[in-house]
C-alpha cells in the first residue's frame, strides 16, 4: 500500500509502535567504520556467499527495483530508500507519531554467510551502524542485536556485549536458518538472550541452502512470498518439540513479517499429532498449542486479507489479542500503513492493543 | 457403474502390502529376478512408521499388525462406518526408487496387484492408479494402461517430490488425466528428495507428519501459479490427508501475494481462492481442529464452499477414535455433501449426470 493516508504530524503519547522497519546503508562504505580492515578486504574481494548462486540480488527477484522497496521513498539527497534518516522521519515516523521503532536491517547484514568470520564481522558491524547513524540522530528508532547465527558461540558473544545496551530491542535472527531453530546448535543464542531478558526477532528470508519447498525449488516469487508462513511454521515446530521452551521457560518469540493466518491451524495439527505421538518427544510436559501461546508474538504486516473480515476476526482472536504486534515494513513495497492497514472491525480498545498496548508490555524501551 | 445404495464413500482407505511377495507375481521377470537376487524385500516408507502409533489405529491392528491387507478385513470396518464404497490410495514407496525402471515395474505390479486382490474381491471398491512419477512417460503409459478399467478413478501422487507438481515437466500427466477423466490425488508423503521442511531435516517424526500439511501448501501455490488450472480447465486435483483447516489462511495469503505480483504470472486471471474452489478437493480426515464443535464448525464455514470436502476415514491411520469420521461440529446440511454428492462429483461425475 504505498497510499499515504491521512497525516498526523507530530507525536502519538505512546500509541504506535511499529516493530519492523528496515534502515539500509548509503552503500558498503557506511559499515565500512565499524569493520576490521581484514574483513573490509575480504568483503571486496569475494563479497558475500549466502548459500544461493547469485553475487548481486535475489535467486526470485522482487516485486520492484532496489531491493522490493516502495518507489515514492527514495530520499530527496539521493541514495535508495531507507538510508535516509531524515526522510523515515518526514514520510514514516513523524507522519503517523511512532512513538518506537525497531530497526530489523536486513542487509548486507552478514547473516547466514557461508563465512562465519565475514558474518560475525558484519553483524557487529551492523550493530554499530544502527547505534551511530540512525539511533544517535533519532532515539525512537531501537536496534536490533544482529547476530551470526549459523555460528551461536559467536552469536552468544555478541548478545552478551550489546545487552546491557538499553537502544538494542531484540535479538534478530532470519527465518531460513540451515537448520530448524530448535536444534540444539542454535541454543547458546537463546541462553545468552534469556539472560538478559531479550526476545528473539525471527523476521522471515534468509537461505538456509535446502530447497524451499518439501518437493523442490519453486518458480516465481509469489510462492517463495507464499512458503515464508510454511518456514515459520517449521521453526516454531521445531523449538517447540526440541523442549527448547523447556530448557528456556522465559524465552519470547516474535515472528515478523510471516502473516498469522496460519498459527491456529498448526497448534491444533501438532496438538492433534501429539496427542498419538508423544512418546516420542516425553520432554513435552504441555500441548504443543500451549508453547506456541505461550512463547510466540506475531507482527501484522503482511496481514493475510480474507474475503469476508469476521474470519481474520477468528484467527486473531484464536491467536490471542495479546499476542499482535503492528509492523509497517517501511520502506518496502507492501508497507502497511498504520492509519487503515487493521480491519476497522477490531475496536478500539484491541486497535490500541496490536497498535502499541502488547509491544509496549513485551519489550523494554527506554 | 456406482451401485445402490451411496450411503457415504470413503475417499481414502490404506490397503497394506503385505510385503514384496505379494508383488511378486505381478512383477515381469527381469525384475521378479532382481527383487529376489538384490534383497529388495520392501518398499515400506518412514512417511507411515509400521510400528508407529499414527500408522495403524489400535482396534484397527489385525495382521501383521497391519490394518488391512486383504479385502476381508476392510470390509467390517467400512459396515461400521457406514461406508457403501471406498477409494483405496495404496500408499507402498513406489515413489522413493531412484531407478526410474524400477519404479514403472513396481507401479505396475501394485496396480495390478489392487485390481486382482482387492477390486476383483469386492465391487464396493474403487481404487488409485499409482504412476511412477520418476518418469513422466512412464506415468502417462500408466495411466493410459490402467485408465481402461473404470474402477481406477484417480491418479495418485505423494505431496512431497523431487519437483513441484506445477512444473511444466509434469503436465504430460495432466492431459492424459483430464482426457480420461481422472483427477489427481495428492497425497500426504515424501519420496524424500529433499528434506521435508524448507530448514532441513528435522529430528522427530512428529515434526516430519506436521510438516505435511506445508508440502500441500507448496504443491497447491505451485499448480496455480504455474497455470496447470488454466491449460486444463477439466482437471481436478484432490488433497488427501492434508490436515484441511490450513487452507483459508494459506488461501488468503497465496491471493494477497497474487494481488501484488500478478504480472509474474500473468495466466492467472483470477484470485487464487476462485481456482482453488473450483478444481481442488480434500478430504477430511485429518481435520486439524480441537474436538470444540463452534471451533470446527467456523474452521470450516472459512473454506466459504460446501464443495470441496469429501468423506474420508484415511483407514488404518488413527485419526479419530469411534466409527463416525464426520467430526463433531460439521453442520447438518453438509454431511450429505461430504458423505456423498462431492464424492460422486469428484470421481463419478457421470453418475451425476443421470
Amino acid at each position: 500500500m504505498n497510499v499515504q493516508a491521512k497525516i498526523v504530524r507530530g507525536r502519538n503519547k505512546l500509541g504506535l509502535v511499529d516493530v519492523d522497519i528496515h534502515p539500509r546503508p548509503k552503500s558498503l562504505l557506511d559499515l565500512k567504520p565499524f569493520m576490521a580492515q581484514q574483513w573490509w578486504d575480504y568483503l571486496q574481494t569475494f563479497g558475500t556467499r549466502r548459500r544461493h548462486g547469485y553475487v548481486r540480488g535475489h535467486a526470485y527477484p522482487k516485486a520492484h527495483p532496489d531491493d522490493g522497496q516502495r518507489l515514492d521513498a527514495y530520499p530527496p539527497e539521493g541514495g535508495t530508500q531507507g538510508s535516509s534518516v531524515s526522510f523515515m522521519q518526514y514520510q514514516h515516523l513523524d507522519a503517523y507519531g511512532v512513538d518506537f521503532g525497531i530497526m530489523n536491517p536486513l542487509g548486507p547484514s552478514g547473516q547466514g554467510d557461508q563465512n562465519r568470520g565475514l558474518s560475525a564481522a558484519l553483524a557487529s558491524a551492523t550493530n554499530d551502524w544502527q547505534l551511530e547513524c540512525w539511533n544517535r540522530v533519532e532515539p525512537r528508532l531501537k536496534a536490533s542485536i544482529v547476530v551470526p547465527y549459523e555460528d551461536a558461540e559467536a552469536s552468544a558473544a555478541e548478545i552478551r556485549r550489546r545487552a546491557g545496551d538499553s537502544r538494542f530491542a531484540h535479538v534478530l535472527m532470519l527465518s531460513r536458518t540451515s537448520e530448524a531453530m530448535g536444534r540444539q546448535r542454535y541454543w547458546p543464542i537463546y541462553e545468552a538472550a534469556v539472560e538478559h531478558d531479550l526476545p528473539i526477532g525471527v523476521h522471515v528470508f534468509g537461505s538456509s541452502g535446502w530447497a524451499g519447498t518439501g518437493s523442490g525449488w519453486p518458480s516465481y516469487y509469489i510462492e517463495e512470498m507464499t512458503e515464508h508462513s510454511a518456514s515459520a511454521a517449521t521453526l516454531a515446530t521445531s523449538m517447540i518439540m526440541e523442549g527448547v521452551f523447556e530448557r528456556f521457560p522465559t524465552l519470547k518469540v516474535v515472528l515478523i513479517e510471516a502473516g498469522f493466518a496460519w498459527i491456529p491451524s498448526l497448534g491444533w495439527r501438532l496438538d492433534k499429532n501429539w496427542k498419538r505421538l508423544h512418546m516420542e518427544v516425553p520432554h513435552l510436559k504441555r500441548a504443543p498449542s500451549e508453547y506456541l501461546h505461550d512463547h510466540f508474538w506475531v507482527s501484522t504486516q503482511p496481514m493475510e486479507e480474507p474475503e469476508h473480515r469476521q474470519d481474520l476476526m477468528d484467527i486473531m482472536g484464536w491467536i490471542g489479542w495479546d499476542r499482535i504486534l503492528f509492523a509497517s515494513d517501511y520502506p518496502h513495497w507492501d508497507y502497511d500503513d498504520p492509519t487503515i492497514a487493521l480491519p476497522p472491525t477490531l475496536g478500539e480498545e484491541r486497535r490500541q492493543m496490536i497498535l502499541s498496548g502488547n509491544a509496549l508490555a513485551l519489550y523494554r524501551f527506554a | 457403474m456406482l451401485s445402490d445404495p451411496i450411503k457415504a464413500i470413503d475417499c481414502d482407505v490404506h490397503p497394506a502390502v503385505p510385503g514384496m511377495d505379494a508383488l511378486k507375481p505381478f512383477l515381469e521377470p527381469y525384475w521378479l529376478e532382481q527383487v529376489e537376487s538384490r534383497g529388495i524385500d520392501s518398499l515400506e516408507t518412514i512417511s507411515y512408521p509400521p510400528n508407529s502409533p499414527l500408522s495403524v489405529r489400535p482396534d484397527w491392528r489385525k495382521e501383521d499388525s497391519r490394518g488391512a491387507v486383504k479385502p476381508a478385513t476392510l470390509r467390517p470396518v467400512l459396515d461400521r462406518q457406514a461406508a457403501t464404497h471406498a477409494i483405496l490410495n495404496c500408499i507402498y514407496g513406489v515413489h522413493l526408487p531412484y531407478n526410474e525402471d524400477a519404479a514403472r515395474a513396481f507401479a505396475r505390479a501394485l496396480n495390478d496387484w489392487i485390481a486382482k486382490e482387492w477390486l476383483d474381491a469386492d465391487d464396493r471398491l474403487y481404487a488409485s492408479i499409482v504412476v511412477p512419477l520418476q518418469n513422466v512417460e512412464y506415468a502417462v503409459d500408466e495411466i493410459e494402461r490402467r485408465a481402461k478399467d473404470k474402477r481406477f478413478v484417480q491418479v495418485l501422487v505423494p505431496a512431497m517430490g523431487e519437483n513441484l507438481l506445477g512444473k511444466r515437466r509434469f503436465w504430460p500427466i495432466y492431459a492424459a488425466a483430464e482426457r480420461h477423466g481422472l483427477p489427481l490425488g495428492i497425497h500426504a508423503g515424501s519420496a524424500y528428495r529433499h528434506p521435508v521442511t524448507s530448514l532441513g531435516w528435522p529430528s522427530y517424526y512428529i515434526e516430519d507428519y506436521s510438516a505435511q500439511s506445508t508440502g500441500f501448501q507448496a504443491q497447491v501455490a505451485s499448480l496455480i501459479t504455474e497455470g496447470v488450472f488454466t491449460k486444463f480447465p477439466g482437471l481436478k486435483v484432490v488433497l488427501i490427508e492434508s490436515g484441511v483447516t490450513w487452507a483459508p489462511g494459506f488461501l488468503w495469503r497465496l491471493t494477497k501475494f497474487w494481488r501484488g505480483m500478478r504480472s509474474e504470472v500473468p495466466w492467472v486471471d483470477r484470485p487464487p481462492w476462485e481456482v482453488f474452489r473450483d478444481h481442488i478437493r480434500m478430504t477430511i480426515q485429518p481435520l486439524d481442529a480441537p474436538e470444540t464443535p463452534d471451533i470446527v464448525a467456523r474452521a470450516i464455514e472459512h473454506l466459504h464452499s460446501d464443495d470441496i470436502l469429501l468423506y474420508s476415514s484415511d483407514f488404518p491411520h488413527w485419526q479419530f477414535d469411534g466409527d463416525d469420521p464426520v467430526p463433531a461440529g460439521v453442520p447438518d446440511g453438509l454431511k450429505r455433501k461430504i458423505m456423498v454428492d462431492n464424492p460422486v462429483a469428484t470421481y463419478f461425475p457421470e453418475r451425476r449426470a443421470q
